[in-house]
């Protein structure tokens, strides 16, 4: 007996756009504040990482490790369903971003680090004979080229956590995986939700990736 | 670029043929199982007591009983593959699974996609709450979150009932709907009566107890769709069980209760 082979309908699928434009819009919100929030924990901690009093450097130092040596989802549930126990509870959506940002900040300090510490020492000589503070040393003399440096590998880092925050369904959160998933649980199209999902999660990447590539270079580090 | 973005898309409707051509290769789930002299079976292994791991970490429970049962009538070995709420339809759909045994409802929209034998077990479902929360009803969830596994049939049966003001918390399977419920997250949870008692039992200190009905939903083994061969065989299969009592023997041992009338 020969079946048929595949019978996509990618109707059923769309007919739910509602799902998956909320989907969209929460995968693109969590990444937004996330990114925001991931980055300036990333530059602090880099910072600190580098020019901080020793305490200082052996925390970082010791959030870094634990965040960049630890899977995203059992951070995700640690907070979700472990704090809770603490006495600190959180909605799915907030438990998200603050995995989200932290997991993005440990990262983002170890690449800014990077850039931070590829720029010559000679910069900084010079601005301190000028008379810059340390404060304005640090953000207009050595962090600009630096993010300029690192930021390729920062986008991706990015786009990582992006494309990572589909597990952030797991707590119910209703992102583009979550709504997929919902979908295809209803109507058991999986083979379609998934294809939707992993073609909306390619353009959502590429787009992001021209976004920011164009952002940077404007308002982070002037070219 | 032009050649990247060419193969690329050969790269793509290459891999598109290669799911193409898993399907196509046409045999029945039977003729499978009697050569193979093996029966993969879908089974729970979050869903006590039919289907859990147990302390010498091999899956247990009624469904699984029910698997070994129905393997060693279709003489062959059983080979158990644990699936979740979620996915328990997709393995069957894929042909991962021969049978699923996974304390699977009927309902119409399930039957579209696969088939179902009748009846073998009892099952039903209701929302949970602690004892200080006033739920006489449906509609007494209004403004309140309530945590349900997607895709089960306590999640239709949730969303049918449920006003539109009420926060549904959905939660991948069983494990995790029960902890976001009992961490606090929702106030009550909408689950079976069996996945309620084990969570009453293990935290006491929530003081959680049954509130209203959603459903009461026996369960029956799903097959692929128009596996008519075997789904005939299992029903011969499941009724001799029946007939001799070895269904009221499973019930009894692991639910503590009659299996009650069992549609057929």
């Amino acid at each position: 007996m020969i079946r048929t082979v595949v019978n996509l309908d990618f109707g059923t699928i769309l007919v739910d756009w509602r799902m998956l434009a909320k989907g969209v819009a929460w995968t693109l919100g969590l990444t937004a504040v996330s990114a925001t929030g991931g980055l300036a924990l990333g530059v602090g901690c880099a910072w600190a990482r580098i020019h901080g009093p020793a305490w200082l450097k052996a925390v970082t130092g010791a959030y870094v490790e634990l965040f960049r040596n630890t899977p995203f989802i059992v951070q995700l549930f640690f907070i979700f369903f472990g704090l809770p126990a603490a006495g600190f509870r959180l909605s799915p959506e907030a438990a998200s971003i603050l995995a989200m940002v932290i997991n993005l900040g440990a990262y983002a300090t170890e690449i800014i680090r990077a850039g931070i510490e590829a720029t010559p020492r000679g910069q900084v000589e010079a601005a301190l004979s000028l008379a810059l503070s340390r404060m304005q040393i640090f953000f207009h003399v050595v962090l600009p080229p630096a993010l300029r440096k690192i930021w390729p590998a920062l986008v991706s880092q990015i786009i990582i956590v992006m494309l990572g925050s589909s597990v952030c369904g797991q707590i119910s959160t209703e992102e583009l995986s979550f709504a997929a998933n919902l979908i295809q649980s209803r109507n058991f199209r999986a083979f379609e939700a998934f294809i939707v999902a992993a073609l909306i999660y390619l353009a959502l990447s590429i787009g992001l990736r021209r976004l920011l590539n164009w952002l940077g270079p404007r308002f982070l580090f002037g070219d | 670029m032009q050649v990247s973005r060419r193969s690329f898309s050969i790269g793509f409707a290459a891999v598109l043929s290669v799911f193409a051509a898993a399907e196509a290769t046409g045999q029945t789930a039977l003729d499978g199982i009697v050569r193979n002299k093996v029966a993969r079976i879908a089974i729970p292994t979050d869903f006590p007591p039919y289907g859990f791991v147990g302390s010498d970490m091999q899956p247990q429970g009624l469904d699984i009983d029910m698997a070994r049962l129905i393997a060693g009538k279709l003489g062959a070995t059983v080979e158990l593959i644990p699936v979740t709420t979620a996915n328990r339809i997709p393995y069957l759909q894929t042909k991962k699974a021969d049978l699923v045994i996974s304390t699977l409802g009927k309902n119409p929209d399930r039957e579209k996609v696969i088939d179902f034998t009748v009846a073998y077990s009892p099952f039903f479902i209701g929302v949970f709450a602690s004892k200080a929360t006033e739920l006489k009803g449906p509609d007494a969830l209004a403004g309140k979150s309530v945590a349900v596994t997607r895709g089960s049939v306590d999640d239709t049966e949730l969303t049918k009932v449920a006003p539109a003001s009420v926060e549904i918390r959905r939660f991948e399977d069983n494990n995790a709907t029960i902890s976001a419920f009992v961490a606090g997250q929702t106030q009550a949870v909408a689950t079976s009566a069996q996945v309620a008692a084990a969570m009453i039992t293990k935290n006491p200190q929530l003081g959680a107890e049954y509130k209203f009905l959603l459903k009461d939903s026996p369960n029956f083994v799903g097959v692929g769709k128009g596996e008519d061969a075997l789904r005939a065989k299992l029903n011969e299969i499941i009724l001799a069980a029946k007939a001799d009592g070895t269904l009221e023997a499973l019930s009894r041992k692991w639910l503590g209760r009659s299996t009650g009338d069992l549609p057929e």
